[in-house]
């Protein structure tokens, strides 16, 4: 309340006076100061992204090989050929899969990291930030050093070493595909890149959590441990988690570059960028057919993106806290 | 060895890793533009070039370009490991090169992307290799000047076959019974590539079919190509396959250091073989996939082509005129001062010396006997088709018969957008 006074009270004609003016100024022109604003921003996302999503659009619906401005005109060809391809439809359900198993293996590690670090009592630092390195090394860095060295598929391979010491054979982690040995070698590398980031993330909302909520529970009587985790410190990082899962969802969505340099010339473990990538854009340079697959999987993320907002509630405002 | 080996590693490796990143970001952007400081006319062009394996390629091909007057001349060594996927999206754009180097695709030609050259072959078109001069001919005008044939097929250590009493085989049975008994604890019995992708064409050949008829239709679908990835299933999961190897099977480091008693390779890699190992080694062709087929060799090889759509045309004809038909100095040196290849040019495989005699003779005499050359109608999309055969029926365990249906879709859609 006295908040609201003093400014009251402070407002003699003089203080009001020179102050106003350029404020009214300001105001005069809130549509130019709205376009001032978003306007840079704007331009960029016209250029770089509703620009090509429409040529992408445009370019579905041309025979456009070996070029990006065809005369072609095809109709729906385009969109046939790859809905009828096994291999495009197949990739939507490697991602599906992919998407179920490393959005929550990676939500579940970094809230674990992040669990573990934040009991630290010496080298918290230390530990923070040798999680979080991963997090600046490139994936294909990342895809090379994996499949060249850990889990290369010779002898002298590190995982072939380890194995070697128990009698087993070697394995070929990456050429054969029974079994499927290729996912624990991109999941593993998935998650050496991203949990230092997410647990930094998680270590945030872990410290935001007032103690004293601790301390009732103790009093009433909680358990610490499993109870106290469950009750407490789970339900105050909702809001974290739900971002956590959202971001966690979309680079999922974006898989490529692990999965380009790890797997080379299969039919198998391909996310849909990659399959687009080989079966129209790379070396086949059908940039028709590419688009097509381009303009149903933009649809698709639309529609798994407003599905996930009814359910998750996420940018309601309020509610998602 | 280990010097000759390590040096592969970085360069193979490393510098790809890098160089590729740098080269697709700053240096292509810049390449066309910076002219070396005067003293020819003023007309800059850029060449594409993958990166060759073997020490000294590089500077050699920029070498050539500098002793050229009448342009300055800019080499892209493309290090990334899908120069195919690199060189087609530049094309596109207008940062492409002036002059790069393929293999003859008959999409090139139909899209008007590789410029005719038959007036620069024309005059010495009785020179070329025959083979060399049809595989690059749609419509009786001549595409592109081979630089060098690559002759691909089987490398094998003699000491090890001679210890497991194998022969040479000539049939794929032979070879998987060969690769069984050559595998021991640390060496395994065979190498074709981590995906195998190598031994595509010659499996088709050596069933006795080929890839397109004479009328551009589907040839490879026959009875014995299926028994053919029948057999090298069988091979795939017998354990006696080298799979998950530091380098592909272009590179001899796996022949060479002990990890393979024979391993698919190309001609190129002879000499690297040769101070690796003295001479314990051979070579033999893809053996018969059926008993009714024949051995087969891939004659591989690249080819320069000219930006039908680049902005200095004939500025590039004339540095492709100049290079790969007139200087025949530099074209003996690219064959075979580095790896091993054979000048497509008879007047030069004539005089070759390093190619008449030991494993390099018998090598000349393998592409001679059983060599196929690239159909220029079999392009990359039905290339990647096959790959995919190979892929799921080899490698994974789908019906042969349905993966080769697949195949025909893809094959077919393509012919039907060439031929019509």
């Amino acid at each position: 309340m006295s908040v609201t006074k003093t400014p009251d009270l402070a407002r003699p004609a003089p203080a009001k006076a020179s102050p106003a003016r350029p404020r009214r100024g300001l105001r005069g022109s809130a549509t130019l100061n709205f376009w001032l604003f978003t306007g840079p921003f704007l331009i960029g996302l016209a250029i770089f992204i509703y620009a090509p999503i429409l040529w992408s659009v445009w370019l579905s619906f041309f025979d456009a090989r070996f070029t990006v401005t065809p005369d072609k005109f095809i109709g729906f060809d385009n969109y046939t050929y790859m809905l009828t391809n096994d291999d495009f439809v197949g990739s939507l359900g490697t991602f599906t899969v992919f998407a179920a198993f490393i959005v929550p293996t990676t939500w579940a590690f970094s809230l674990g990291l992040a669990l573990l670090v934040n009991r630290l009592r010496f080298m918290r630092a230390f530990f923070r930030s040798v999680f979080f390195l991963p997090t600046a090394c490139s994936y294909v860095a990342a895809s090379l050093i994996w499949k060249m060295s850990i889990f290369s598929g010779v002898r002298f391979g590190l995982m072939n070493t380890v194995l070697g010491w128990f009698g087993i054979e070697n394995i070929a982690w990456l050429a054969d595909p029974n079994p499927p040995w290729y996912w624990l070698v991109i999941v593993s590398a998935r998650l050496w890149l991203q949990s230092g980031f997410y647990m930094i993330l998680f270590l945030a909302a872990l410290q935001n959590i007032p103690g004293e909520l601790y301390e009732a529970a103790a009093i009433d009587g909680a358990k610490p441990g499993w109870q106290t985790f469950r009750h407490i410190t789970l339900p105050q990082l909702r809001a974290t988690s739900t971002a956590v899962v959202l971001l966690l969802l979309i680079a999922a969505y974006q898989a490529f570059d692990e999965f380009f340099n790890l797997l080379s010339k299969t039919t198998w473990g391909r996310p849909p960028l990659v399959e687009l990538y080989y079966k129209a854009l790379g070396e086949s340079q059908d940039y028709g057919a590419g688009s097509a697959g381009a303009v149903i999987l933009t649809v698709l993320i639309c529609v798994v993106t407003l599905f996930q907002g009814r359910i998750m509630g996420f940018g309601r405002g309020d509610e998602s806290k | 060895m280990s010097a000759l080996s390590n040096s592969t590693w970085d360069r193979r490796n490393v510098l790809r890793a890098a160089m590729g990143l740098a080269a697709a970001g700053g240096l292509a952007a810049c390449g066309g533009n910076n002219g070396r400081g005067g003293g020819a006319s003023g007309v800059n062009l850029t060449q594409y070039f993958h990166a060759y394996g073997e020490q000294g390629t590089e500077q050699a091909i920029k070498r050539y370009a500098k002793a050229y007057d009448k342009a300055n001349v800019t080499t892209q060594w493309i290090t990334s490991s899908d120069f195919e996927s690199k060189l087609f999206a530049t094309l596109l754009t207008d940062k492409a090169p002036d002059l790069f180097e393929f293999h003859p695709q008959i999409q090139l030609v139909r899209s008007g992307q590789v410029a005719d050259l038959t007036d620069l072959v024309a005059p010495v078109k009785s020179d070329f290799n025959p083979a060399d001069i049809t595989s690059h001919t749609v419509d009786g005008k001549i595409y592109g000047v081979r630089m060098i044939d690559d002759p691909q097929f089987f490398f094998y250590r003699k000491s090890l076959l001679e210890q497991a009493k194998v022969e040479v085989p000539t049939t794929l049975d032979e070879l998987m019974e060969a690769a069984a008994k050559l595998t021991t604890g640390k060496v395994k019995g065979l190498y074709m590539g981590n995906d195998l992708h190598s031994v595509n064409d010659t499996l088709i050949w050596s069933a006795g079919a080929q890839h397109l008829d004479a009328k551009n239709e589907i040839a490879y679908h026959t009875d014995g190509v299926v028994e053919g990835l029948k057999k090298m299933r069988k091979l795939f999961t017998s354990g006696d396959l080298l799979l998950g190897a530091p380098t592909e099977s272009w590179d001899p480091s796996s022949f060479t250091q002990g990890l393979c008693a024979i391993q698919f390779c190309g001609m190129w890699a002879m000499p690297a073989i040769q101070e690796a190992l003295g001479d314990d080694w051979g070579v033999f062709p893809f053996p018969k996939t059926v008993d009714s087929g024949k051995q087969s060799v891939y004659n591989g090889g690249w080819s320069m082509f000219v930006n039908a759509k680049g902005k200095n045309v004939d500025a590039a004809k004339e540095y492709v005129k100049w290079l790969w038909i007139d200087q025949k100095k530099y074209q003996e040196d690219w064959a075979t001062s580095y790896g091993f290849h054979i000048p497509p040019r008879a007047s030069l495989a004539q005089s070759a010396t390093k190619l008449k005699s030991g494993n390099a003779a018998e090598g000349v005499r393998l592409f001679n006997e059983f060599g196929h050359f690239d159909n220029i109608g079999w392009t990359q999309a039905m290339r990647t088709a096959f790959e995919d055969v190979f892929a799921n029926s080899v490698r994974k365990d789908m019906d042969p018969e349905a993966a080769l249906d697949k195949c025909d879709t893809v094959v077919n859609r393509e012919l039907k957008k060439l031929f019509g």
